[in-house]
């Protein structure tokens, strides 16, 4: 007779799960509150350029987007391999730019219309020429505040 | 007579918390849009553009970057590492050198009256410089005026611009303004 019984063929007790939910909902409730929704899938490729003087834009609901590079694989065939600009889920030429930009100022309110911000994705290998033509467009619908869009550069 | 409501079984809240998790997961990204932040100049029609416009030779920073990313810097060959500190002896001019731009004094809040510069610095590019290098000149550009500013601010309010107050953020700004103009592009021939 021992006091240490040998516990023979007693099961695991299975681990409770009720605490699961509680744990997912934690992570989803992270994820919804840290990050934004995607604006459009890319039809273009875009690598950004890298600058210091960063400044976040802050509003979402103020900007506008363009971006400009070359076409991804799939499209190179329609398209070529220049790059082209795309705004919203479609590309465009640098005269489809002003009606762009008033059908966004369109969809503002009367009173956030003043602050509205174009944001400028940009490849880095692209061609200032083309840029240039797109900030005279903006400069003819009165577009005038824009943003570079650009990584953080990490100097070593 | 009550009857006890059944309970309503929890096994699937998981897998329907996952789901909702997943969906978010692909659907949002996690990061944020930032930039250098710049404001063109209002669009002038091309035949109301006077260009007799004069502007003193000591007053403008001239940075022209060619198809091959070249810089030209006041006439002169240039690398990238250096302008930003070319920029801000132009901007600052702390010994009034004949070379560099005049001042004019103005009253400022909080300084008194100072000693405000008029250069502006003027940038051109080539159809076909690549944009990085573009950026990459803007940046160093822009960063010589907010280094300016932030001595300014550190030597006056012992703190750095980003934690100035409106007030103060505005007198600095108005002490070294930040006067990048870009030039108009220019066709040069017909089609």
């Amino acid at each position: 007779m021992s006091k240490f019984r040998k516990k023979g063929d007693k099961e695991l007790p299975a681990i409770s799960t009720a605490s699961l939910p509680d744990i997912v909902f934690m992570l989803l409730f992270f994820f919804m509150v840290s990050t934004t929704m995607r604006e459009v899938t890319y039809m273009v490729d875009i690598k950004l350029p890298t600058a210091t003087e960063l400044s976040k834009l802050e509003k979402k609901s103020l900007v506008s987007y363009i971006y400009v590079g070359e076409p991804k694989l799939q499209y190179q065939k329609t398209f070529g391999m220049a790059p082209r600009i795309q705004l919203n889920d479609q590309f465009a030429n640098v005269a489809d730019i002003q009606d762009y930009i008033i059908a966004e100022r369109e969809s503002r309110s009367e009173a956030e219309r003043n602050q509205m911000i174009t944001s400028i994705k940009v490849d880095e290998n692209t061609k200032m020429g083309i840029v240039t033509d797109i900030k005279q467009e903006l400069r003819k619908s009165a577009a005038l505040h824009i943003n570079y869009s650009s990584r953080q550069r990490v100097d070593r | 007579m009550s009857r006890k409501t059944p309970e309503v079984p929890a096994a699937s809240l998981a897998d329907i918390a996952f789901m909702l998790l997943i969906f978010f997961l692909v659907t949002t990204t996690m990061d944020v849009d930032s930039g250098l932040e710049r404001r063109l100049p209002q669009w002038v029609p091309p035949e109301q553009i006077d260009e007799d416009q004069q502007i003193k030779e000591r007053n403008v920073f001239v940075v022209l970057v060619n198809r091959n990313n070249d810089l030209l810097v006041e006439g002169e060959y240039a690398n990238i590492g250096n302008l930003r500190e070319m920029a801000k002896e132009f901007m600052a001019n702390p010994y009034n050198d004949e070379t560099l731009p005049e001042k004019e004094p103005k009253e400022v809040a909080y300084f008194g009256e100072m000693m405000i510069t008029k250069g502006v610095i003027s940038l051109r590019n080539d159809m076909d410089t690549q944009y990085g290098t573009y950026i990459a000149v803007q940046n160093e550009l822009v960063a010589a005026i907010n280094e300016l500013r932030n001595e300014l601010s550190r030597q006056q309010f012992g703190k750095s611009y980003n934690e100035l107050d409106m007030d103060q953020q505005n007198a600095v700004r108005e002490v070294y303004p930040s006067r990048i103009s870009e030039a108009e592009p220019k066709k040069v021939g017909g089609k």
